[in-house]
């Protein structure tokens, strides 16, 4: 038998390939985003004077120990968001038109906020605070209000809250910058206005 | 009648190109271990609180960094260990916020100055006095739009 060299395998695709397999990946790979909480600061003009009657309001304090008082009670973080709930969903009075908040699930208690949109909340902490209490405190805060905005979506439009938003933002969506949606969101944005205001430490 | 006959014909031999798969990949990893997404180092501590009800941030264009923590190991001797805040590429004061923000305005178009949100990175141990501090600065530059940039997790243990 005559010997039979193997022929060579032409390689001369495998650029090809490595360039198809860098281009794919070039093309898929999406740079994480940073994600955080959004926040609005007060304009830098002396606030006008407005009487808030105490039972509206709802005080967060944290001092320099991380240590929160809540409505001048000691309180661990884990419970604060009960409370904030119960607060904001009171809905024991009238809101500022004289209507009463027929879409609130809370005990209608007199003797707590009357409405979302007049509930606050005061968050005053001292300089010494850590920041990661703060966030924490915060985050438990606004999650509160997202819980409640959830519900009533849910129950008013059947789906969710942050998927109306998501629709909202994403460009692939039919309803992306959908007029109809965006009443919608805001509709639920004002029934449950995130008021969070945060004092300057005074400590 | 010469013994040493040319064999075959006289033609150059194709270049063989094996070898170019082989410095692709090279380049690709190159770049994949050069890349640095970051555009400024940091010279202070950056670990950020984490929290659970977040949003993502929008158009990156449009976002302003600002840095707060203590110095790291290395700047310990330059600066201290007291926290401090990071303006692009230097350690800087809170009276620096104002041109800041004021610079960073000016490289954007005009419509676009509204939108722009500061992204408030601040190292977990950090104390509220200077998150507190900052945020005064940037309500006297009319800067009104931050966002608490989190790691996503539960906040609570």
């Amino acid at each position: 038998m005559a010997k039979r060299s193997a022929p060579e395998v032409n390689a001369g695709s495998m650029a090809d390939i490595a360039f198809l397999l860098l281009i794919f990946f070039l093309v898929t790979t999406t740079i994480e985003v940073d994600s955080g909480i959004n926040s609005k600061l007060p304009p830098d003009i002396p606030p006008p004077e407005v009487k808030i009657k105490q039972k509206n309001i709802f005080t967060v304090e944290l001092n320099k120990n991380n240590q929160m008082l809540v409505e001048g009670d000691l309180m661990e973080i884990k419970d604060l968001k009960a409370a904030a709930l119960k607060f904001i969903d009171n809905g024991g009075g009238t809101s500022a038109e004289g209507e009463r908040c027929d879409y609130c699930n809370g005990a209608r208690n007199p003797e707590s906020s009357d409405h979302p949109s007049k509930a606050i909340i005061s968050i005053t902490h001292s300089r010494a605070t850590d920041y990661e209490t703060f966030i924490t405190v915060y985050d438990q805060l606004v999650s509160a209000y997202s819980e409640l905005r959830e519900k009533l979506a849910q129950r008013l439009y059947n789906r969710s809250f942050k998927e109306m938003e998501a629709a909202y933002d994403d460009s692939k969506s039919p309803e992306f910058k959908s007029e109809k949606l965006k009443d919608k969101i805001e509709n639920i944005k004002k029934k449950y206005p995130r008021i969070i205001s945060k004092a300057e430490p005074q400590f | 009648m010469s013994k040493f006959k040319k064999k075959g014909s006289n033609e150059l031999p194709a270049i063989s190109t094996a070898s170019l798969p082989d410095i692709v990949f090279m380049l690709l990893f190159f770049f994949m271990v050069a890349t640095v997404m970051r555009d400024s180092s940091l010279k202070i501590k950056n670990n950020l609180p984490s929290a659970a009800d977040t949003e993502k941030l929008g158009q990156k264009n449009l976002i302003m960094f600002i840095y707060a923590g203590p110095p790291s190991d290395n700047y310990k001797e330059r600066y201290g260990t007291e926290a401090r805040i990071q303006l692009n590429d230097k350690l800087a004061n809170i009276n620096d916020i104002g041109a800041f923000v004021a610079a960073e305005r000016a490289t954007k178009r005009e419509e676009e100055v509204p939108m722009l949100i500061t992204a408030l990175k601040v190292d977990k141990s950090t104390n509220m006095g200077l998150v507190s501090d900052v945020e005064q600065a940037l309500r006297k530059a009319g800067q009104l739009k931050i966002n608490y940039t989190t790691k996503k997790g539960s906040a609570l243990k």
